[in-house]
């Protein structure tokens, strides 16, 4: 077991956030065209340049742990270790989707790899979290849960609640901000004074650290850190990863000057996307670690097979029957 | 069964909780004033000593974030009760109830699921004024996903209880303090009610009567003042208010061909409304007279003892509705 803090990690595991990371981009850029032409209509928020954060946090985790993730869950859901067939086939709402094509893409749950649920509502399953994290607690089976958000939810009172109950009772809770510097339409500086966020867990006595969210391998390193003091009983720990996403804030579109959902300023976008965690980690694996090119290209050749059996998977996949409407309704 | 005790209601709520937490090391008891008799009554006693402060948690005030703590460690595997001592601060905690438990199954496929149970206490009367009295079983009602139960008698206390902490899905569980006194049979083991039945407290032929609740003893009152006149009323209690026992309501009201409605919340958009659009739809041949509803009036609860007269229903009201649907063309009603 890695004790954390360490900045060498082996070949195989690199070549596994490298390879989770790619899946993750490769499966949502399949996205784009079908839901320009509309074969795919429930509202997918793409996570285009911020896999770093899923994939180093869930990489820290063991497959017993709980996540909730939020509309942008894509990425966690891949990275906690669910199906990519069943995540495609939810998000064109077919039977054999992870949620049974009721969900879409803002309700991904696979309980047995511990992704416990997503949802749309902003904040809305922070305090789910933390109610694993209790769950975890009064068990004392040892368990961490993370709340995936967005910068957005810092405007929902419920963060500060959640925040100050799982201080309180010192739950094992990672709370993980992903701060893509916009909620929806709005930037940040708009939505709250100029000061990180992070720092919101301080008057709750809480471990707080602002991570590159586009570095896996920090993420990665924090996550370990964070889990460890949450194992030890001296949770919870608040993380900010500065991200940036690369598409809009739901489909394909980009949100950039010149287009008719005009709001981020083209030099921005160019700038982050010099920061892509993908390339990065890319770069890094052939220039300092010697892994050859042409194994690159195999990850990718491999995720690009994969993606595309999982599209076929979705598209042979049965839409529910009409005459299940009431099938999972008790009251 | 055993022979049943004598136990107030809020005894029977009591035990219903030793007996779960006794069976189950999942269920769990937390929220704001879950450990003091000011808020609770005596629902908790003896339940810290018992099982300790980590399953029975009071919280701080952030009914929100408690109340979505409870809802994630049902969907965790456990099996939380959140208490809101006063039924009015649920508003805050509407999210992680209707957003998240009540769709979570749905959403999910049937593929993970929340059992929790959301109990609220209604504070009626008392000069307690508009926001420490409402009774917002309705609202609850309305979304699907949430069943939603309102005992009258103590038996019916636990037993509810019981089946909620046990039921797979979330279950609004709704009393109300002005019945934590109110004493009754109930057995020492544990038991169910089912949720979903109502049942039958007093047989007549001539006018039904559905109440809830506290409606369900100013319907009995109603009743014995109504056969002093000839009149036999047939007293159903819901139990249940979601999903409504539709068979139990249509066969009674086609033997009696009238019906009066008590509920213990507001008349418009109701459940006394559901229930008339129920029996119109089901029973639409059967029936005699126009349905009547005693509920309270669309008005915020006053604060005044002189207002609260007029505004909370009580027997006097079931009466006069039963009459108007009774006595002319029936010819029974003496004038009193």
């Amino acid at each position: 077991m890695n004790k954390g803090g360490k900045m060498t990690h082996d070949q195989e595991r690199l070549q596994y956030l490298y390879r989770m990371m790619l899946r993750i981009r490769c499966f949502e850029e399949g996205l784009v065209d079908p839901i320009l032409n509309r074969e795919i209509r429930t509202p997918c928020h793409l996570c285009s340049g911020q896999e770093a954060v899923a994939v180093g946090l869930c990489a820290a985790l063991s497959k017993d742990d709980y996540i909730f993730g939020s509309h942008r869950s894509h990425g966690h859901f891949l990275a906690k270790g669910g199906s990519l067939n069943a995540l495609a086939a939810e998000i064109y709402c077919k039977e054999k989707g992870c949620s049974r094509g009721r969900g879409g893409s803002m309700h991904l749950v696979d309980p047995d790899v511990g992704m416990l649920g997503s949802a749309p509502i902003v904040s809305g399953t922070i305090s789910l979290a933390v109610g694993a994290a209790l769950a975890a607690s009064l068990r004392k089976d040892g368990r961490v849960a993370v709340s995936f958000f967005g910068d957005g939810a810092t405007g929902e009172g419920v963060l500060y609640e959640s925040l100050n109950f799982a201080a309180l009772k010192k739950l094992p809770i990672i709370f993980v901000c992903e701060n893509n510097l916009y909620a929806t339409h709005m930037p940040i500086r708009e939505c709250r004074v100029d000061i990180p966020i992070h720092r919101i867990a301080e008057p709750f006595g809480i471990e707080n650290h602002m991570v590159d969210g586009n570095d896996v391998l920090a993420v990665y390193d924090a996550g370990l850190k964070a889990v460890e003091v949450c194992r030890n009983g001296e949770g919870p720990v608040f993380l900010e990863c500065m991200t940036y996403r690369f598409r809009g804030h739901v489909g394909p579109d980009d949100n950039v000057q010149g287009l008719h959902t005009d709001i981020r300023p083209k030099t921005e976008l160019a700038s982050w996307l010099n920061k892509d965690p993908i390339q990065r980690l890319e770069r890094y694996l052939i220039e300092h670690i010697g892994i050859g090119v042409m194994d690159v290209q195999k990850i990718k050749d491999t995720v690009a097979q994969e993606v595309r059996e999982a599209k076929t998977f979705a598209e042979n996949s049965p839409r529910p029957r009409g005459k299940e409407l009431n099938e999972y309704v008790f009251a | 069964m055993s022979s049943p005790r004598n136990l107030s209601y809020c005894q029977a709520i009591n035990e219903a909780f030793h007996q779960t937490m006794e069976a189950d090391p999942s269920v769990f008891l937390i929220g704001q004033g879950v450990k003091s008799p000011w808020y609770v009554g005596s629902t908790t006693r003896g339940l810290i000593e018992r099982f300790g402060q980590e399953r029975v948690i009071d919280s701080p005030i952030s009914e929100n974030g408690i109340t979505g703590a409870a809802v994630g460690a049902a969907i965790a595997g456990m099996r939380p009760v959140v208490v809101h001592p006063r039924m009015d601060f649920m508003l805050y905690a509407m999210d992680p109830i209707i957003n998240e438990a009540a769709n979570w199954f749905y959403m999910s496929g049937g593929r993970s699921n929340a059992p929790v149970v959301f109990w609220g206490i209604i504070n009626r009367r008392g000069e307690q004024a508009a926001q420490h009295s409402q009774a917002m079983h309705a609202v609850f009602a309305h979304v699907p996903g949430l069943k939603v139960v309102m005992p009258a008698t103590a038996y019916d206390a636990k037993g509810l209880m019981v089946a909620a902490i046990q039921d797979p899905n979330p279950v609004v569980f709704v009393d109300e303090r002005l019945l934590y006194g109110h004493a009754g049979p109930v057995p020492e083991e544990i038991y169910q009610v089912e949720i979903g039945k109502g049942c039958i407290r007093r047989e007549g032929c001539d006018v039904t009567i559905v109440a809830v609740s506290l409606m369900v003893h100013e319907a009995l009152l109603a009743a014995y003042q109504l056969a002093e006149n000839d009149i036999e009323a047939e007293v159903i209690d819901l139990r249940t208010v979601k999903p409504l026992d539709q068979e139990l309501i249509v066969s009674s009201v086609k033997k009696t061909g009238r019906l009066v409605i008590a509920d213990a919340g507001w008349q418009s958009f109701g459940i006394s409304a559901e229930i008339a659009a129920l029996v119109s739809e089901q029973a639409f041949d059967d029936l005699k007279e126009p349905i009547m509803r005693v509920a309270l009036p669309d008005c915020p609860a006053p604060a005044s003892m002189a207002l609260e007269e007029d505004y909370y229903s009580s027997a006097v009201d079931i009466v006069e509705a039963a009459r108007k649907i009774t006595r002319e063309r029936k010819n029974i009603w003496r004038a009193r």
